[in-house]
């Protein structure tokens, strides 16, 4: 009962003070933790400096989800994604945003970046090491439709990537080693979370990949004590952009805030926060400060597929060579 | 033919009219917005897109589960009814009322739960593994779930026609010599046809468009667990708005042909218990 | 009642007892897997980790904001559907005119319209890429991806609800009473709310409590047009998704148990209703027979 006077005496207090600005963050699935440590730290810099109190509201979901709702018409101030196509989908059919987004903020406007790891059950019971492991026959592998998620893309990207820099790779080898990787995989859920959920709450498969920052979230949630993380021997550099919406800030007002926002995520608090939430920073003092949990893994970015709109084009649209491989491995 | 006949009573005008004025904002407008959308995709791609591979296996997973489920129904929910009707158990009136659970429950609700159940380490599930039995993330899923949530229709189609049946009839047929057997399928069955098929036929349209209950159990496998609404969504997710109403058009032409059929066969059903 | 009926019936129309054992078994043994074990689970999940928690996961601000918008919608759309479904069974079951089966059929339209398209309509016509969506932003009206669009959603989806308990009761009634009326010198707003309303009170009771349990649990229509802003535009509904997306298990039961508790609010309602019609009818069969 004690507990419910707590909550409910937390309610009262938290009743919000009559706010001056409110920003909208339109995020993706598996940023909610790191946006309810930042917020707050961005309010109380905000309210110091510019002697505003700002209300900032959250809206999560999968990535393209979020962006197809912010073209529709959700009228956010700032959208911080997992893909620069998401973004890009917002400049071309919404635009609500101006091109040259990624112009405006240091490193093509991604405050951090992360990379997809291998989730293993304890213990590492079907020894799995790398890449090449998951095509291993009884192996299962639990990932996100590509088509409807970014951390389902990347992952398709890491392991495309990795057959191409073995020796002798090319785009056949390639192309038919994903296949054998999602030929073992079980369920394909909709977004990151839910593959998480999958393969923890429902132990189903072998092994997860998935964003390094979504395995401390594994551990807060479900505790360390059922899996482990295994870097593989090479991955992709997964940037995680932002980008302020003009249209709706020029109409709201809240242009300055909205910026500041953004520009905050590079402040070395909002790098530490990042950190502490697994992000790997792009200040380099605060990832000096947090190299023991950055493991140094060989990077490639999706330049190697000439950029992620190039990629989307031909791995992921309709008919796309993901599709063709859905229906090779559907054949079967 | 007059347009209506005539009667003494007052409010034809301003109960019909203000009928057609909120069904054309609410739903007609609506409706006719999404077939203007599709017009702007030619006969040609039109049919590309509603004839895609993955989308045609969306089909087949949605109208085969669907279909499954219905007849699952059939067969379950003429036991239920008959057992509720014929014979008397304890907590009777209770059960009675539970029947109606799914039309209650919100589909979101039940989806949690049955994924929760029915995965591999949930209460049944855990049952089902050592079979070799799946449910959870499989076709088998989808259908339990659609089996879920139009439980109620055929239990509620059957019911009060079962009530109203005439014990005569039977008595009648049994001093003809008639087995027990024999008086169901001759004498009991031909009457409830038309209320079975009704039943049959709600359960099917209700399961062709749910959506909230069967993601959280699908497992989503292109070609072999993902559903039609799912490809509305995920057509959406790509910004394909045209691919999107497409696909909505046609689920939108088969309920409204299910509906018919399902309003002819009400008209039937009546008929044929008017007769008697 | 039942045991009576039981006794009544001679040995040639009913089954040998252990047929009658296995039957009922049978059903119950559907109804426990099916109903029973689902609405178990939901409460078992939810009190799993004790009442402190649970009641935590209820008077959370996010929460209590969603129950707030669930409300909110159902309060809306419930009495517009109420208000549509007496004009339109009005208008049906006491006059005769054309096109009326084509009108039913209308009417049940978007009972069987999948959620997920009756989402996708409203999007197509208030989108910022929608045919109105652009002069609803220069007019600073927002529609979708707040509670105008949610309440939208939640009128389509109970919009046959009302209507289709009325139709089939009023025209079962006829209209014998309702000329009486008129023909003493009643007006047709007094025949409407002496006689007809009166009539049909406990059938309109039944589609409200249908439609008002369609609304507050309605998930795919409104979740295409939410925008799932936390403590904004999230029903409870789409707050049981997004804290089961959280690994928040605990939480996302606990509104689940709330919105099942509803239901089970709602069936007792309805066995309370079936229970005075029948009442009410056995009572008219006596004072017949007298």
């Amino acid at each position: 009962m004690s507990r419910l006077l707590a909550a409910l005496l937390t309610l009262a207090l938290a009743t919000p003070v009559l706010a001056d600005t409110t920003l909208l963050n339109v995020s993706y699935d598996v940023m909610r933790d790191f946006y309810k440590d930042y917020n707050p730290a961005f309010a109380k810099y905000y309210d110091a400096r510019f002697k505003d109190k700002l209300t900032i509201q959250q809206s999560h979901g999968g990535s393209s989800k979020q962006a197809r709702a912010v073209i529709d018409g959700l009228e956010a101030d700032v959208v911080t994604m997992n893909q620069s196509t998401d973004i890009d989908a917002i400049v071309e059919k919404g635009k609500q945003i101006n091109p040259g987004w990624d112009k405006k903020l240091p490193n093509e406007a991604a405050p951090f970046s992360s990379l997809q790891v291998l989730i293993v059950r304890k213990g590492n019971p079907k020894g799995i090491k790398d890449w090449n492991d998951l095509v291993k026959p009884g192996v299962q592998v639990i990932v996100p439709n590509p088509k409807t998620s970014g951390n389902g893309r990347y992952t398709y990207l890491a392991a495309w990537g990795y057959a191409l820099k073995q020796a002798g790779g090319n785009d056949a080898k390639a192309r038919q080693f994903v296949t054998d990787v999602f030929k073992n995989v079980p369920v394909l859920d909709a977004g990151g979370r839910a593959a998480t959920t999958t393969f923890m709450q429902r132990q189903i498969g072998d092994v997860l990949v998935t964003f390094e920052n979504e395995a401390e979230m594994i551990a807060r949630e479900f505790g360390r004590g059922g899996f482990e993380v295994v870097y593989p021997s090479v991955s992709i550099d997964a940037d995680l952009p932002v980008a302020v919406v003009d249209k709706v800030v020029d109409k709201k007002g809240t242009r300055k805030a909205a910026e500041e926002y953004l520009k905050y995520l590079w402040s070395p608090e909002g790098q530490e926060i990042a950190a502490q939430n697994y992000l790997r920073p792009r200040d380099a003092g605060i990832a000096a400060k947090y190299a023991k949990q950055f493991p140094p893994v060989k990077l490639f970015g999706v330049n190697e597929f000439g950029g992620l709109a190039k990629a989307q084009k031909v791995h992921f649209d309709d008919g796309g060579i993901y599709d063709q491989i859905a229906a090779a491995i559907a054949k079967k | 033919m007059a347009f209506k006949k005539h009667s003494v009573l007052p409010g034809f005008n301003l109960s019909l009219g203000y009928t057609l004025l909120y069904l054309t904002i609410i739903v007609l407008l609506p409706l006719s917005a999404l077939l203007l959308k599709s017009s702007g995709l030619t006969a040609h791609a039109f049919w590309a897109v509603v004839t895609e591979p993955r989308v045609l296996a969306s089909y087949r997973v949605t109208f085969g589960a669907s279909l499954l489920a219905a007849l699952i129904n059939l067969f379950s929910g003429l036991l239920i009814a008959w057992v509720l009707v014929r014979y008397s158990f304890p907590a009777k009136r209770f059960i009675d009322a539970l029947v109606d659970l799914p039309f209650a429950l919100p589909t979101a609700v039940a989806g949690i739960a049955l994924a929760t159940i029915y995965a591999p380490n949930g209460s049944m599930g855990e049952l089902l593994a050592p079979l070799g039995i799946k449910v959870a993330f499989t076709p088998l899923g989808i259908v339990l779930a659609l089996t879920f949530i139009t439980l109620p229709f055929v239990v509620r189609t059957v019911q009060p026609v079962l009530q109203d049946l005439e014990v005569e009839l039977e008595e009648a047929a049994s001093s003809l010599g008639a087995t027990r057997l024999q008086i169901f399928w001759k004498v009991i069955l031909p009457t409830l046809l038309p209320a079975l098929l009704t039943g049959f036929a709600l359960a099917f349209a209700r399961a062709i468009g749910e959506y909230g209950s069967v993601i959280f159990i699908a497992g989503n496998m292109p070609y072999v667990s993902e559903i039609t609404p799912l490809m509305i969504i995920s057509k959406l997710e790509q910004y394909d708005y045209l691919g999107a109403t497409a696909i909505a058009v046609v689920m939108l032409v088969v309920s409204f042909g299910l509906l018919l059929l399902i309003n002819g066969l009400q008209w039937w059903s009546a008929k044929r218990l008017g007769r008697r | 009642m039942a045991t009576i009926a039981l006794t009544q019936r001679s040995i040639v129309t009913t089954e040998v007892p252990w047929v009658r054992y296995t039957l009922t078994t049978l059903a119950l043994l559907l109804i426990g897997l099916f109903l029973v074990l689902p609405l178990f689970t939901v409460f078992y999940e939810a009190l799993k980790k004790g009442w402190g928690l649970y009641l935590t996961a209820l008077v959370e601000p996010d929460a209590l904001s969603a129950i707030k918008l669930t409300l909110t919608a159902a309060a809306i759309a419930v009495p517009l559907n109420l208000v549509f479904g007496v004009a339109a069974a009005w208008a049906i079951a006491k006059f005769d005119f054309r096109g009326k089966s084509v009108l039913i059929t209308l009417i049940d339209l978007p009972f069987a319209v999948s959620p997920v398209v009756a989402g996708l309509i409203y999007v197509l016509m208030f989108g910022a890429q929608g045919w109105w969506g652009p002069w609803l932003m220069d007019h600073d009206i927002k529609v979708i991806f707040a509670i105008p669009g949610i309440v939208l959603a939640t009128v389509f989806v109970t919009f046959p609800f009302v209507a289709r308990e009325l139709i089939p009761l009023m025209e079962a009634q006829g209209s014998e009473e309702e000329q009486a009326a008129m023909t003493l010198g009643a007006s047709g707003w007094q025949t409407f709310w002496r006689v007809t309303l009166p009539n049909i009170k406990w059938g309109l009771l039944y589609g409200v409590i249908l439609a008002n349990a369609r609304a507050m649990g309605e998930f795919g229509a409104v979740s295409v047009v939410s925008g799932h802003i936390r403590g904004e535009t999230n029903t409870l509904p789409l707050h049981v998704e997004i804290l089961y997306n959280e690994y928040n298990f605990v939480g996302a039961f606990a509104c689940a148990s709330l919105l099942a508790l509803l239901a089970l609010v709602t069936l007792a309602a309805k066995s309370l209703v079936e229970w005075r019609t029948e009442q009410l009818a056995a009572a008219a069969r006596r004072d017949a027979v007298e």
